[in-house]
């Protein structure tokens, strides 16, 4: 079966945007994350388990999500899984943070 | 702490093309929580985008201009990769698999990563926003001779054109073709001519300097 992050040969695809993008603060931040958990004296996640967390998104959220939202929507759901964070300390402490961005 | 990277800020406006992201916001809330608890550092982060940031095609361009001057550095270079990365100062021994493809005038290697976003930033630095799109991920096993065309390139039907497709475990880099009529050039200015769609092989570089 094919899923949907396995985009070879995928129907319906249209032109290139190929926009040069420079990375927002928080997308280097996403990848930064990503590489911290993942670094040889971290260790805390692996990149195949980066995969397969975004890979089991539910297909509509990977066709709107961003490229680097993918990944913190993955990174989210493996600290939760891994009993690190909880779901309910992410919704707290983003909630501070907005509450700070709109001072 | 330094202030070399204004993503500590956190008043900074947070925006992904002008629209405020929501996980923009999570990803800043992770940051915090897995710092406050300790199972990354500030440092960590810090080195991590530094790392990122300062990855440029440069480096790449560097191996592809030395095996263009220099056939016995180009048959190391697509037999070990790695080794010869190091003969010129790039160690890139904590990075995934590399394998070299040369592109001649027979053979045309163009690279994607059908799942994820596979690619050589050790390298090549980030990849670029439509290498990592859905559009180039599905066309390019597909219709690589359009793709690259759209790139800018056509390439003539004799030309055999290879799809590499990249995994977590193994990258590509493409060592394109060395433009005619650069004869004359050194080492340096023959760099400065590799781009980095070239390496990608998505275009071919040009006998003169283009801003990419």
């Amino acid at each position: 079966m094919t899923r949907v992050h396995d985009r070879g040969g995928w129907p319906g695809a249209g032109a290139i945007d190929r926009q040069e993008h420079q990375l927002a603060d928080w997308e280097l931040l996403a990848d930064a994350l990503v590489q911290s958990l993942a670094s040889p004296h971290r260790r805390v996640i692996r990149i195949d388990e980066l995969r397969r967390a975004i890979e089991s998104l539910p297909a509509a959220e990977y066709e709107s999500l961003s490229y680097y939202e993918r990944w913190i929507a993955a990174v989210e759901r493996l600290m939760i899984e891994k009993k690190i964070v909880t779901r309910e300390e992410i919704d707290a402490k983003a909630a501070t943070l907005g509450e700070e961005c709109r001072a | 702490m330094s202030q070399d990277h204004d993503h500590r800020d956190e008043h900074a406006p947070i925006r992904d093309g002008g629209h405020a992201s929501p996980l923009a916001r999570r990803a800043r809330a992770l940051e915090a929580l897995l710092t406050e608890k300790g199972v990354l550092s500030t440092a960590d982060i810090r080195s991590a985008i530094d790392t990122l940031v300062s990855r440029t095609p440069a480096d790449g361009a560097k191996l592809v201009a030395r095996a263009w001057v220099d056939p016995a550095f180009k048959v190391r270079l697509l037999a070990d990769p790695k080794a010869a990365a190091a003969e010129l100062g790039l160690d890139l021994t904590s990075y995934a698999r590399l394998v070299v493809v040369e592109n001649t005038d027979k053979v045309h290697h163009v690279v994607v990563c059908t799942l994820c976003s596979c690619y050589p930033r050790m390298l090549l630095g980030p990849p670029p926003a439509w290498y990592k799109s859905l559009d180039y991920r599905a066309r390019t096993v597909a219709d690589p001779r359009g793709v690259i065309r759209e790139f800018g390139l056509e390439l003539p039907p004799k030309v055999e054109v290879r799809v590499l497709d990249s995994t977590a475990d193994m990258r590509y880099l493409v060592l394109p073709r060395r433009p005619l009529g650069t004869e004359h050039l050194s080492e340096a200015d023959l760099g400065s001519l590799v781009t980095r769609d070239s390496m990608i092989g998505v275009s071919d570089p040009k006998p003169e300097r283009t801003h990419v």
